[in-house]
């Protein structure tokens, strides 16, 4: 088994070490890097747990070689609460009960992060077309889509995800998103 | 649209945000495959490739020389140990890995334990099987046929017969059917569908050599009674075996039972000496654990000729797969089916059901299927709509006509279920009002006009949920009561401790909510301890909705007994007699002076103080309950589904569903809605898209999701949500149980409306674009076999 010397970026936090080359990348956060708030669900691709954004982009990462990750930028749903405070996807899931066992939470909350990076202010079809990759057993996904719709109106993606973003040197997706404050910059990854 | 909780934790019922959110929004849930244990190993299972073989030789040495292998148990390494097979919860046995032959496709036959999950697989390729393929046993209606493959041989058997059981009166059924003006039947198959959990099944088991202490951490969602049953099948005593369930990502009925990987994990930690960690994948959860469903049901409903129903009359075949390991009480076979006169007044009714095997999975009673109540519901409400449609009758009308009356309750069915409480005619008639149905009903003449297809969809159902009495329902000789435990803290926090175990309805946030309700504690200062059997008292655990009316009711009955100790603590502060006490909003104060009072906290840390109590009193403040159901709770609910069928491909689009549900109290309305959701979402799927079906050679044809299909946010509408309150009056809080209710009432809904769409009769479920179409050409699919 061949193996690769990577450096990953995991919510700000560089990880170098050597892996095997066909370890996906969602194995890499939960086993190497021990975040398992990413979770499997499937082993074809469909149900969406384990998205996470890679480099601005949401993937799912059962699809995603974690060498592939190499030199990259990754925000798991551990990252999006910068300081203890919940994002406003986060919050907003919290508010319209848009959980119950928690378990697609994760994979979703970070699809809507990524949909409120490319639209602001989604209507009902764009939300439910923006999680069509993303499967829920428990909620019937209409408190999924009330979740996004609070979101939007309280601060969108929310701080970590701008500056997940921002980080890699993109420019603003908006001028008037807010800046980051009173935390650490996300250190720039060379991709 | 929903209605979103208020900003304050009520005191006691009402809406309130969830207590076990905030780990799961950040990634901080623990799940099964969370899990990392010191010197953990990694565990997969090599599966049958064949429906039906004889196992000829298993060559393990290949495998066994990989670098990283640390065991590779077979069957032979089971049959030493005496667990080769294991007990089934209805006394049947499954084999744990295949020693004589293969009986499904996706059975254990191997068991690699190594260092890594990687290397695990690549171990199974590793391992040479020797078969000698047997013809299968795979359409259900040909399995008693005489000169059909015996699967069974383990059990001498000669033919593939499992039981037949009866409930009713056949005399008196018959002889309303003699008498009848009209009588409709049909043929409907409910197809083999499966819960699918977001999250897998899997179990980690850690074996102390030294104590000789088993631990097993495992997705169940009966953690006491697998206590119970790992002592009896490997000898160990329970005493010293501590079953944790962690956060579990969904059960839905898929993780009631025991899992051969369960006990091979057992089997592979004694053998190693470390802990093993077993986690399936989808295909493994697909293809191996509990299908849900699978009743091939012949239903006949007799009625008068002005629309007054009679009598119900039902064979039904249930394919069970190779081994019955079928979910339910153990004096009834076929779970609760015998609801199946639904929500009507009727003069006689009658099933005979008989089970069988196949070389399929083994499961049937699963996906919030209340004990097979998903599938009476779906054969009376298919009936109703049946005969109202060849009869030219509304189908909502006759439905009003023919509910239990409200001053009928309790009300004894013809097949002997005592229905608590309900007011029918209001819930149907709320529902109807809710969906404008008389103009639904315009719209629908006016779009068939211009060739368009539109359907409207009405079922009415009762369940039964919260099993159960003791005296009528056990499992495995279990009894089905369920223990609560309540300490109250000096400071006047507390902690409750239960036998029930959530995945995902919110018990932590609404069994505080009833202590709160009870003792004036605010639910935030409530902890709710669940899933671990060395902290919580003995009891069967969450599935057909019991956690509400069970161990709901030993919640507030327990939080009863630490209210009457309070009495007299605080009789002892205010010095009065207990009986001059009033106790209201957390305080218990003098009869007359509501100056003259005494809080839970003051209470609380009184209990636990040198203030002198009466002899007999041991001070302190908690209490133990176990409660035993004097009966089952009967929650209801009236559903429309209106849908659009596209009429050159057969594409369902469901533009509305009305749900009006009523479970009695509501203690948390949010989470009574979000599970009502969840279920109306299952309903969908099962409905139009979900289901097992298989090959003539018996290979399992859904066994992913690029096959198996699950409704996502775009086959969803937005739900519209009513309610009516029936309280229970049995139950110490009047709440009924609510979670299965939406999967159970849903299906019909849709399929009556998909067939008044399209004008046909009946076809079977799941209503594909495919199955649609031919339907509308007269030739309908049969879903649960493929057909080229």
């Amino acid at each position: 088994m061949s193996h690769h010397k990577v450096r990953i970026t995991v919510n700000g936090t560089v990880g170098e070490g050597e892996i095997e080359s066909r370890l996906l990348l969602v194995h890499y956060l939960r086993e190497t890097r021990g975040l398992t708030g990413t979770h499997v669900g499937c082993d074809t691709s469909n149900c969406g747990a384990c998205t996470v954004m890679l480099d601005g982009r949401t993937v799912k990462s059962c699809t995603v070689l974690a060498v592939a990750a190499d030199g990259a930028d990754v925000l798991t749903v551990e990252g999006l609460a910068g300081g203890g405070e919940l994002s406003p996807v986060q919050e907003g899931f919290r508010q319209c009960h848009g959980l119950q066992c928690g378990y697609c939470t994760p994979g979703m909350v970070m699809a809507a992060t990524g949909l409120l990076l490319e639209n602001e202010a989604p209507d009902e079809t764009e939300i439910r077309e923006g999680i069509e990759g993303n499967l829920c057993r428990c909620t019937g996904y209409d408190m999924i889509v009330d979740s996004v719709r609070w979101a939007a109106a309280n601060g969108g993606a929310g701080e970590a995800a701008h500056r997940h973003v921002h980080g890699r040197g993109a420019p603003a997706p908006d001028a008037a998103a807010p800046a980051p404050s009173g935390t650490q910059p996300a250190p720039v990854v060379t991709p | 649209m929903t209605t979103h909780a208020a900003d304050t934790t009520p005191m006691g019922f009402g809406s309130m945000r969830r207590k076990e959110d905030a780990r799961f929004l950040r990634g901080k849930g623990r799940y099964l495959d969370d899990i990392v244990l010191p010197g953990m190993l990694h565990a997969a299972i090599l599966r049958s490739p064949h429906a039906h073989a004889r196992i000829v030789s298993v060559d393990t040495s290949a495998a066994e020389a990989h670098p990283k292998v640390t065991a590779v148990i077979t069957g032979e390494t089971l049959t030493g140990l005496g667990l080769a097979w294991m007990p089934t919860l209805s006394h049947d046995v499954q084999a744990v890995l295949a020693t004589d032959k293969v009986r499904f496709q996706g059975q254990e036959v191997a068991f690699v334990v190594a260092e890594d999950r990687y290397a695990a697989r690549d171990a199974l390729a590793l391992i040479e099987v020797e078969y000698e393929p047997l013809p299968a046993v795979v359409d259900a209606t040909r399995a008693l046929d005489p000169d059909a493959p015996v699967i069974r041989d383990d059990l001498h058997k000669t033919d593939n017969h499992i039981f037949d059981w009866e409930a009713g009166d056949a005399a008196a059924t018959d002889e309303v059917f003699a008498t009848a003006d009209v009588v409709a039947e049909c043929d409907l198959l409910y197809p083999r569908c499966h819960p699918a959990p977001m999250e897998t099944c899997g179990s980690i088991a850690s074996m102390d050599p030294v104590s000789g202490k088993l631990t097993v951490y495992t997705t169940t969602q009966a953690p006491h009674a697998h206590r119970t049953v790992y002592a009896l099948v490997a000898g160990i005593p329970e005493h010293k075996i501590q079953v944790i369930a962690p956060d579990i990502g969904g059960g839905f009925g898929n993780k009631v039972g025991i899992y051969p990987g369960y006990v091979c994990a057992v089997v592979g930690s004694i053998v190693t000496g470390r802990p093993v960690k077993w986690v399936e994948d989808r295909s493994e959860n697909l293809m191996s654990t509990s299908f849900a469903r699978d009743y091939h049901m012949h239903g006949e409903i007799a009625a008068t000729k002005d629309g007054t129903l009679l009598g119900v009359r039902v064979k039904v075949l249930a394919d069970h797969g190779a081994f019955n390991n079928t979910a339910q009480p153990s004096k009834m076979p076929a779970g609760l089916f015998h609801v199946f006169s639904g929500s009507y007044d009727l003069k006689a009714a009658h099933c005979a059901v008989t089970g069988v095997y196949t070389d399929k999975c083994p499961g049937g009673v699963a996906y919030a299927c209340s004990f097979r109540i998903t599938e009476a519901v779906y054969l009376i409400e298919r009936l109703v709509d049946v005969l109202a449609r060849d009869q030219g009758w509304d189908p909502a009308e006759l439905r009003m006509r023919n509910l239990v009356r409200p001053e009928q309750f309790p009300y004894r069915t013809a097949l002997g279920w005592e229905y608590d409480s309900g007011n029918y005619p209001q819930t149907l008639r709320k529902a109807l009002d809710l969906a404008g149905y008389a103009e639904l009903r315009r719209e629908q003449a006016e779009r068939r006009a211009r060739g368009e297809l539109m359907g409207i969809g009405v079922s009415f159902f009762t369940e039964a949920v919260g099993a159960g009495p003791r005296k009528h329902m056990d499992i495995l000789g279990l009894g089905m009561a369920d223990g609560a435990e309540l300490r109250v803290h000096p400071t006047g926090k507390a902690v409750l401790r239960l036998s029930c175990m959530t995945q995902g309805q919110g018990h932590q946030t609404t069994f505080a909510q009833i202590v709160a309700e009870e003792l004036g504690i605010s639910p935030d200062d409530i902890e709710v301890v669940q899933g671990d059997t060395d902290q919580t008292p003995f009891g069967l655990g969450t599935y057909g909705s019991r956690s509400t009316p069970v161990s709901g009711a030993a919640t507030a009955m327990v939080a009863r007994k630490v209210r009457e100790r309070a009495r007299i603590v605080a009789s002892a502060m205010l010095e009065v007699a207990p009986s001059d006490l009033e106790f209201a909003k957390g305080r218990f104060h003098v009869k007359g002076d509501p100056a003259a009072s005494a809080t839970m906290a003051e209470i609380a840390m009184a209990a636990h103080s040198d203030l002198e109590l009466p002899e007999g009193v041991e001070g302190h403040l908690d209490a133990t309950c176990v409660y035993n159901p004097p009966n089952l709770t009967y929650p209801c609910g009236a559903y429309v589904c209106v849908v659009d069928v596209d009429p050159g491909t057969g594409q369902v689009a469901v533009r509305r569903f009305v749900a009006v549900d009523d479970c009695g109290v509501r203690i948390n309305p949010m989470i009574v809605e979000g599970q009502i959701h969840g279920g109306l979402a299952d309903g969908i799927g099962m409905a139009l898209m979900e289901v097992l079906a298989f090959d003539a050679d018996g290979n399992h044809l859904g066994a992913s999701f690029m096959d198996y299909l699950l409704p996502t946010a775009l086959e969803c509408p937005s739900w519209e949500l009513g309610e009516t309150v029936t309280p229970s009056p049995h139950h110490p809080i009047g709440a009924k149980g609510v979670g299965e209710s939406a999967t159970v009432g849903s299906p019909p809904a849709v399929v009556n409306a998909v067939l008044d769409a399209i004008g046909v009769r009946d076809a079977d479920m799941p209503l594909t674009p495919a199955q649609v179409w031919r339907s509308m050409q007269g030739r309908p699919l049969r879903t649960d076999v493929a057909v080229t």
